[in-house]
């Protein structure tokens, strides 16, 4: 069996598996559990100034019959006061010393970062994780996403707390920017120990058609709220790739953004995490998950004889290269299996209307024809197809060497050159 | 007498209700998800009328339900009788590509009931009566070809009257299927939804061929005098006889006697204590799981063997499911009793299958001295139905080729006026495939009475 402990800038967990800052880890007794459940760890429900929350507080998007594709929320931090949360992030320490109980904050000035700094040392907390990523109700306020997005404001108030803080400080970074590697960098020069990512995106998870009123609804009127959930890991993938390839960040990072299985985490890890966090999907189905994302994962390091997440990680990340470092002579075509093909035709409607016209309807059967000569490889079929492995996407020797975009006869600088010669 | 296990309303209620139950909009919705909306889909080419499924499902999945109805509707007016009795494993529901990868097929049959039950439940119109041609048109017989061809002759401008022997319209539909499939109700309700548009139905008025037109009855050539076309949708006749000894005796039924009867007495009749059905089909089926469903004991006994039944085998397993029993391999020889049915004697058969003639059925060979008796109290025929022969004989040039109406590519029969679809036509078939030939009979009729203008 793999080994799944973490040891993440400094923070130690059974496994890399943590619950996000979120309502799941609002309070001792939710984390407590979550731990008998077979978490590794909790970042706290984020402690700061205080707030007051709305009713009527989730939206989500569902796909065909599937819920929760992606989820929103309006919800601030914290409402329950520093004391109160303080005493409960003790009891759990107390009863659960092996497993990382990381405080969110999000204050103001620079005394109140320092004095909940010292509150939550006092009671044994494993780290801390600055707040730079809400992206509502408190950045109007300076506060949340409102820092993250600003590289300087980051900087500064991460050094801030690496004055204060004895414990390892992982700044959480906001998705709503437009280049995450300069909040990330800021983090760095502020002196953090790592980063997590991504925080909530912007959005309005839909309108009600009836009400005319978008969700979610309060008294007739929404907000922009923070979304999340399985249609964002995409988005996330590409953030945590784009730090971890960096070649002036240094630090460890967090993969945060619609991890649901250990697939997901699987990927997170390959694209540079060394710990995972997960909010919606707990919202969703419950503390339980984490036992399948366990054991998926420790069997997917095995499987690929590995031995710690560690050495997993950043292996696709730095795969993921600028457009113009592909091979431009590379060559795919699409091949079907006729025996496994349903003759659903999917994949030729969706060529003819959507690619390329490169497939065709067979006469003497419903298994539609490839023309390899149109085939631009796009993969489009291969990706409406129902089946499972039935559309592949096959190499054709071309026979030709690498050809990149700088050498290649439709670059406008080489017409220019041809031109001239 | 009704039978002792069916002393209140709600008993029968019960015993027949739905095979196939109407699915709530939750239900719809996550069936109609699943539809993968395959491109020229199987289902639409699997369908007599050509629904354009993946579409309607499409629309039920989108929560558009009236859009849904409309697409059904646009192709078959019968959308819900189909729905419903429609044998969808081996057409629609049979040609999903699901079965391919061993997954449950799209359930085709109850989204497209649940869709176009919705319209006819709030009497969402979808079609308006067309500009007047002035021309009229008879349709004899208001069941699913006479209903189609009613319809789509009244949307394309022609002034209908439907007329019809029966008390209520809706032939097989009222006085045919089973009723655990459509009920009286449905069949009333699908009936004014249909005639809402705006044609005329004749109800308990028999069109007769020798004779003088009365109050309940309408002889043919007034008809042909009266109207520019007549449509003919008259489906079949009685049971066929067997010929053996006994048929006359108290207790000898038709299956499709016994389940008119049946039917129009919304299944409060006495089934008999123990019954046999003779015959291998559907329409034996029916009334097998009719009578056990009313407490009798049936034993079904076909001549052939079981591969060799006509019934659907999804119809067979339900058969089975409410305890009809089945004997294969025996021919009735004669009914037995003194004033009444006492049992039925049987003989026993072997089958011979010859190589060069695979698709035919195998030759029945009875084996002397096999000779045995199954003691009943009633016998249900189910051997076929009899062609309207006589009816049909009485029209002037009218050609027929095995009892069947000879019609041409526009449904045209040997005489000019005269159109043709449904049962006297196919011998018996579904009712979509009465529905689909009203509907294209209509375009044929319209296609007659237009031509020149």
């Amino acid at each position: 069996m793999a080994d799944l402990t973490t040891n993440f800038a400094g923070i130690k967990s059974p496994n890399p598996f943590w619950l996000a800052s979120g309502p799941p880890t609002n309070t001792g007794y939710q984390v407590m559990n979550a731990f008998r459940a077979g978490w590794g760890g909790a970042v706290w429900k984020t402690l700061g100034v205080p707030i007051a929350n709305v009713s009527s507080r989730y939206g989500a998007v569902s796909y065909k019959n599937n819920r929760i594709m992606g989820f929103n929320n309006i919800e601030l931090i914290t409402d329950r006061s520093l004391e109160v949360n303080i005493r409960e992030m003790k009891e759990v320490k107390e009863k659960f010393p092996n497993h990382a109980v990381i405080a969110s904050l999000m204050f103001e000035t620079k005394e109140e970062w320092h004095d909940c700094i010292k509150k939550c040392e006092d009671v044994g907390v494993d780290g801390f994780e600055l707040n730079f990523g809400c992206p509502h109700g408190m950045c109007e306020r300076g506060m949340g996403s409102a820092v993250g997005q600003n590289p300087d404001v980051c900087e500064k108030i991460t050094s801030w707390v690496m004055e204060k803080a004895t414990k390892p400080v992982i700044v959480k970074l906001t998705p709503n920017i437009t280049d995450i590697t300069k909040a990330a960098l800021a983090a760095q020069r502020g002196g953090a120990n790592a980063v997590s990512l991504i925080n909530t995106i912007n959005s309005v998870t839909g309108i009600d058609l009836d009400r005319m009123e978008p969700r979610p609804i309060v008294d007739g009127l929404s907000t922009h709220g923070g979304y999340c959930g399985p249609a964002v890991k995409p988005i996330a993938l590409n953030m945590v790739s784009e730090i971890s390839n960096h070649p002036d960040f240094k630090l460890p990072i967090s993969g945060i953004g619609g991890i649901e299985t250990w697939q997901d985490a699987a990927e997170f890890i390959l694209m540079g995490a060394t710990s995972l966090q997960i909010c919606t999907a707990v919202m969703h189905y419950g503390f339980k998950i984490v036992i399948e994302l366990k054991e998926g994962l420790s069997n997917y390091l095995d499987s690929k004889e590995v031995k710690s997440i560690t050495e997993l990680s950043g292996k696709a990340a730095r795969k993921v290269k600028k457009w113009e470092q592909l091979d431009l002579n590379y060559k795919v075509i699409a091949k079907i299996n006729s025996d496994k093909c349903i003759g659903c035709q999917l994949c030729y409607i969706a060529c003819e209307d959507g690619a390329h016209q490169s497939i065709a309807i067979n006469p003497d059967s419903r298994i539609p024809i490839i023309l390899k000569d149109k085939c631009v490889g796009c993969n489009l079929c291969s990706l409406v197809c129902p089946v499972e492995e039935c559309i592949t996407m096959t190499k054709i020797e071309t026979g030709k060497g690498k050809l990149f975009w700088a050498d290649h006869p439709a670059n406008p600088i080489n017409q220019k050159a041809t031109a001239s010669r | 007498m009704v039978h002792p296990s069916l002393t209140n309303k709600e008993t029968t209620e019960d015993k027949f209700s739905k095979i196939k139950p109407l699915y709530n909009p939750n239900e719809a919705v996550i069936e109609a998800s699943r539809c993968l909306f395959c491109h020229d889909a199987p289902c639409i080419t699997a369908c007599p009328t050509s629904i354009d499924i993946p579409m309607f499902i499409r629309q039920i999945m989108t929560k558009n339900t009236k859009g849904a109805a409309k697409t059904i509707f646009t192709q078959n007016i019968l959308g819900k009788s189909c729905g419903d009795v429609c044998p969808t494993s081996v057409l629609c529901e049979g040609a999903c590509v699901y079965h391919h990868l061993n997954e449950k097929p799209i359930e085709i049959g109850r989204l497209q009931a649940y869709a176009t039950n919705d319209a006819i439940e709030n009497n969402i119109k979808f079609f308006e009566k067309g500009e007047t041609t002035n021309k009229k048109v008879a349709v004899i017989g208001g069941g699913p070809a006479g209903l189609a061809c009613a319809h789509e002759l009244t949307v394309l401008g022609h002034a209908v009257t439907v007329f019809d022997a029966n008390e209520k319209a809706g032939g097989l539909n009222t006085y045919g299927v089973a009723p655990y499939k459509f009920s009286n109700k449905d069949s009333e309700k699908e009936v004014k939804y249909i005639s809402n548009i705006g044609f005329e139905i004749k109800t308990s008025t028999k069109v007769i061929t020798e004779g003088k037109s009365t109050d309940n009855k309408v002889l043919l050539s007034d008809l042909e005098k009266n109207y520019d076309a007549i449509f003919i949708g008259t489906g079949l006749g009685k049971t066929k006889s067997t010929g053996i000894t006994g048929e006359n005796l108290k207790g000898v039924y038709g299956a499709t006697e016994f389940i008119y009867d049946l039917r129009k007495k919304e299944q409060r009749i006495d089934p008999g204590k123990s019954v046999v059905i003779i015959g291998g089909g559907n329409t034996g089926i029916d009334a097998a799981v009719e009578s056990a469903l009313l407490g009798a004991e049936v034993t079904m006994v076909y001549r052939r063997s079981e591969n060799e039944l006509n019934a659907y085998d999804f119809e067979v397993q339900h058969a089975r499911e409410k305890g009809v029993k089945f004997l294969f391999l025996s021919s009735p020889v004669e009914i037995v009793g003194k004033d009444k049915v006492e049992g039925i004697k049987f003989i026993k058969n072997t089958i011979e299958r010859t190589k060069s003639n695979t698709k035919s059925k195998p030759e029945i060979k009875p084996v002397t001295g096999t000779e045995f008796i199954i003691n009943c109290d009633r016998v249900i025929i189910a051997t076929g139905q009899e062609k309207q022969v006589n009816f049909l004989n009485g029209i002037q040039n009218l050609k027929l080729e095995a009892g069947k109406i000879v019609i041409n590519k526009d449904f045209q029969t040997s005489n000019a006026k005269y159109f043709a679809g449904g049962d006297c036509i196919n011998g018996g078939k579904e009712v979509v495939n009465a529905a689909a030939d009203g509907r294209d009979a209509a375009r044929g009729i319209h296609k007659f009475l237009m031509k020149g203008k």
